[in-house]
Order: C-alpha cells, then structure tokens, then sequence
C-alpha cells in the first residue's frame, strides 16, 4: 500500500509472514471458505510454479506461488480456509493477520457460487478491512447444474467491488480473474466496498474511536474495522497491532529477532 | 407471533430427520460469533440430521453444508420446529 514503502513491506514479509516478495511483485492474498475450490484457483493461476511450507510458528500450511499476467509479476499466497476472520483458531488468525499486516496489494476471496449466503458473510469481513478486494464466484458449473443462477453484474454493484465468475476446474473465467487482479493491484480499479452499517449506539461508538485511531494506523487499514474490534473486547488484535507494527521491530530485525527469546534466558 | 415462540424449543431438542426455523441465539462471546459465522442467524432452516452413538455431538444441516454441534451449544439456539 502507498503508505507504506516497498522495502518495509519486504522485509516485512519475510521476516512475519517467511513470504519473500521479489520487488515489483504485486502480492495477492487468496482467501475463502474451506471447501470453495480456492486451491484449484490457485493451482490454476500459478501452475507449478509453487511452493510450500508454515506459516512461522504455527502448524498451519502455507502456499506461495507466482505467475505473469500483461508483464505483471504476481505473488500469490494461499490462506488457510475459514468460514471467518474473527479468530478462534491457528487458522483463521493466520488469516486475519494476512491481511491485516501482510499489506497485500489484492485479497482475492473465493466464494461457492452454491453457497452464497454462508460464504458472502467473508467477504464482507475483508471488506470491513481493505478496499483492495476481487470477488472469484467459483464453482459456477456446479451452481449452473443445480438451477442456480448469479446476477454477478448485480453482486459487483452491490458490494462495490470487482466479481469474476469462474469454473476453475474447468478453467473458465481465469483470464478475466488475472486481468480484475491487475487492475485492483495498479490502481486502474479502485474498489468502493459497501459499508455494513451497525445500529445506532454502535455507529455513535465508532465515530469517537475511529479519528483518534485513524493517525495511528497510519492507512494501514481501515480504522472503522479496528474500532469494531475494539469494541468486540478482541484483545487478540491489540498483541498483534503490537506484534507487526511496532516501528522499531520493522527497522531491526536483530531486535525483534531478540524479543523472541525469554527475557530471563542468562546471556552467555 | 405469539403462537411461534409457544412452538420454541432448544435445537437440541429437535429429533433426528426433523427440520425446524432459527429464532433465537441466547449464545454470547466467541460461541454466538461462531453460529452465526457458520450462518445460524433468525429464519434460517436447520435439519437434525443424526446423533453421535453417545448421544453428542449432533450433526446438523445447516445452509448446504453438516456441521457437528455440541449439545450446550445446542441448547442456546432457540428454535420452531417445521410440520412437513
């Protein structure tokens, strides 16, 4: 994102995330509910050009891979599958992070074209953090053979952000999913996503808390969002805004690599 | 309206093969957030669909996909079950 410089970003995410971001790279995140063909997405975009390992410090898997769309190099990285990003596991909370702190510059969420009543309540999560989304409706052959029809003109009005229909197995829509991606990622887009408004004690809520937290978070994502989990009680997002974003951990890496250790570990 | 919340009983009430409407959600902290995270809100139809040997947990079909409930957090979904 602009407010944040290329190189902190990298270094950023190598050192949180065990991501290496070549520069020039624009970083997509693929997130989506399990079962939603999300990785046929991503095996479909990347090809093999792949590879996988943890997240640092979580038995959670971790795919990266990478592919050129119009000379545009891409990053994308696979989260793991989950039905929420309010965190109640290893999962969703490496997925929260994500794309909290991991800047990316596109968070695709794939969406089951059959189940889009469960799966649009992710989607409009992500949207309460970025701007910076595409919608993939996937599995719409399946939708199709089920007699369900997609108004996707009418979804993209609607939440206010590009909508793809694919059938990644059968490898429909991809070229139009890369060609969304990279007008999101170089700005030729600017998705305006839809505001979930909340009732009126919370609303009243947000408006004190987001002008003093808007300076603090410096852009790095919505301050609305934070304010909401602020008053959730998500003591979880406070130790990661820590976590991530103290300035000094991001300028040395020596230091942040030290408040790993126990502090009363005797120096040798 | 009144007739309704006579009809309600807890989701872990509901006998296997038996559909019923969400009404209520008395679940609070992380458990509500993750029912209606799963799409357990107001009108939605849940089918009971069979009960672990034991008893608990119970399989439900909820929005096109079984999920596995605990009785506990069963019994905090308020329900109205459907005469087919």
């Amino acid at each position: 994102m602009s407010c944040m410089c290329i190189e902190k970003r990298t270094e950023l995410l190598h050192h949180k995330f065990g991501i290496a971001a070549l520069a020039g790279q624009k970083v997509v995140a693929l997130a989506g509910n399990p079962n939603t063909g999300k990785s046929t997405v991503f095996n479909a975009l990347t090809g093999l050009n792949q590879h996988t390992g943890n997240w640092p410090g979580k038995t959670v898997g971790n795919a990266q891979g990478t592919f050129t769309h119009k000379g545009q190099p891409f990053l994308l990285v696979d989260l793991p599958g989950t039905y929420s990003l309010l965190p109640n596991s290893a999962d969703e909370q490496v997925a929260r992070d994500f794309i909290c702190f991991g800047q990316p510059d596109v968070t695709l969420v794939v969406v089951d074209a059959t189940a889009m009543e469960r799966n649009l309540n992710l989607a409009l999560q992500v949207m309460e953090i970025t701007d910076q989304v595409v919608l993939c409706v996937n599995l719409m052959d399946e939708a199709k053979r089920k007699g369900i029809e997609i108004d996707i003109e009418g979804l993209s009005k609607k939440l206010g952000i590009p909508v793809v229909a694919t059938a990644a197995r059968q490898k429909q829509g991809l070229e139009e999913l890369r060609d969304c991606l990279l007008d999101v990622a170089c700005g030729n887009i600017t998705p305006v996503p839809f505001t979930l408004r909340y009732s009126q004690e919370v609303e009243q809520a947000i408006s004190e808390l987001e002008p003093k937290l808007t300076p603090l978070l410096k852009g790095t994502m919505k301050a609305r969002w934070v304010a909401l989990r602020l008053l959730d009680g998500d003591d979880t997002l406070l130790e990661d805004i820590e976590r991530y974003m103290t300035e000094e951990a991001l300028q040395d890496p020596s230091l942040s690599r030290e408040r790993e250790v126990s502090p009363s570990w005797p120096q040798a | 309206m009144a007739e309704k919340v006579q009809n309600a009983i807890p989701l872990s009430e509901l006998a296997p093969g038996s559909k019923a409407k969400v009404l209520t959600l008395f679940a609070e902290g992380m458990v509500r957030r993750r029912l209606l995270d799963l799409g357990v809100v107001p009108q939605t139809i849940i089918e009971c669909i069979r009960r672990s040997p034991i008893g608990d947990p119970t399989a439900y079909r909820i929005r096109g996909t079984t999920i596995g409930l605990r009785r506990d957090d069963a019994k905090q979904i308020m329900v109205e079950p459907l005469v087919e």
